[in-house]
């Protein structure tokens, strides 16, 4: 009995020993990260619309616009310009409005609302309007010297086999409950959202950055995810990215202090 | 003579022994004072200690560390990294630095990912 007392107050002896001696403290910390773009001779931003494609399920142009504008109404001192998403496939391939100033090269494949995009490749004889800087600089023109964003959204399903790693309840003999990890062959499906936004100078029509971003996940088979919550799902990590482009963006998070 | 010798030599290591413990000890005080400033959020003040700290005894791994933390919550980025290298270097098998710098990698990493043309 006296040496359980003793080895409980010992015990607690070198518990409050340890907490007097603590030689670490977790603190708080905000990472500033600094904008990638200097915007400040801008005053408005113009998400003018992308080149997008991959699934049908989702309207990656109009969806993309709209999440963006959004984004930088909330999270930026540019004043956001509300106006209609430009057709730019049309556009590009010479059938649009500003067709005319799709250059030469534009070559008017498929007729309006059967333009099929579904890989990186099916891009490419579209990617030749970023470099237009008289049709950006009219649009530039048009809405007072904005900073315009526009790009490509590829938005793909995508499915993947292999050995996953997940956690499973297992119950014991004594009826005690615990988390065991399992490994399984598993058949997964998900999406790819591969964004390229190219920032453009209103005044001149000149490219002045660009960045391409990249994120996928993948789910249990039977879980059918929709493709439209995946696809916000994936603009959540790519969002403060694209953001941090245009304004210097806090990152929190914490770190430990050593005596 | 060689017992002269040896006793100077004995005082010697004697006195740098005393000078290094001095330099440790007044550089912890430094590390102590700017982690509790840091913790009432005057990251300035800290990092004007750490860094004393580690002019103090450049040797001190702790001094390097929270340094970097500091940097790091300053934005200075390119300094953070430095100090987290330094800190490694004098102690490579602490897994504390490790982890903070580890930690801030992965933000370093992850807002230069992009690519511009």
């Amino acid at each position: 009995m006296t040496g359980r007392i003793s080895l409980k107050l010992l015990s607690c002896v070198l518990a409050v020993g340890v907490a007097g001696c603590a030689s670490f403290y977790e603190i708080p910390i905000e990472t500033p990260i600094a904008a990638k773009l200097d915007v400040s001779s801008f005053q408005r931003v113009f998400i003018a619309g992308f080149i997008a494609g991959g699934t049908d399920d989702v309207d990656g142009n109009l969806e993309t616009v709209r999440l963006l504008r959004s984004q930088l109404r909330m999270k930026s001192n540019l004043r956001v310009v509300d106006a209609d998403v430009l057709p730019l496939v049309d556009v590009a391939s010479g059938r649009g409005p500003e067709g005319q100033a799709a250059g030469p090269g534009a070559e008017p494949a498929q007729t309006p609302g059967t333009v099929e995009i579904r890989n990186e490749k099916d891009l490419q004889p579209y990617e030749h309007i970023f470099a237009d800087a008289d049709y950006w600089k009219r649009i530039g023109e048009e809405y007072q010297n904005p900073l315009i964003v526009t790009g490509t959204v590829l938005f793909t399903p995508h499915s993947q086999s292999g050995m996953v790693q997940r956690e499973t309840e297992v119950i014991d003999r004594l009826g005690r409950r615990y988390i065991e990890p399992v490994r399984e062959y598993m058949e997964r499906k998900g999406f790819i959202l591969q964004e390229k936004f190219i920032f453009i100078d209103g005044r001149s029509g000149a490219q002045i950055h660009s960045e391409s971003l990249r994120e996928e996940r993948l789910y249990n088979q039977n879980d059918n995810t929709p493709a439209l919550s995946s696809y916000f799902e994936l603009m959540d990590e790519i969002i403060p990215r694209f953001l941090s482009t245009l304004s210097t963006q806090r990152v929190r998070g914490s770190r430990v202090l050593i005596k | 003579m060689p017992m002269r010798l040896l006793s100077v030599v004995v005082l010697l290591t004697a006195f740098a022994g005393s000078a290094y413990a001095d330099a440790r000890a007044d550089a912890k005080a430094q590390v102590e004072f700017g982690i509790s400033v840091a913790q009432r959020g005057l990251w300035k003040e800290a990092i004007y200690r750490w860094e004393r700290a580690t002019q103090i005894d450049p040797t001190y791994a702790a001094g390097f560390n929270n340094l970097a933390v500091a940097y790091e919550h300053e934005g200075m980025l390119d300094k953070a990294a430095e100090a987290y290298e330094r800190a490694l270097k004098l102690e490579p098998n602490n897994t504390l630095v490790r982890q903070n710098f580890e930690l801030f990698k992965e933000i370093h990493d992850r807002t230069n990912q992009s690519q511009t043309p």
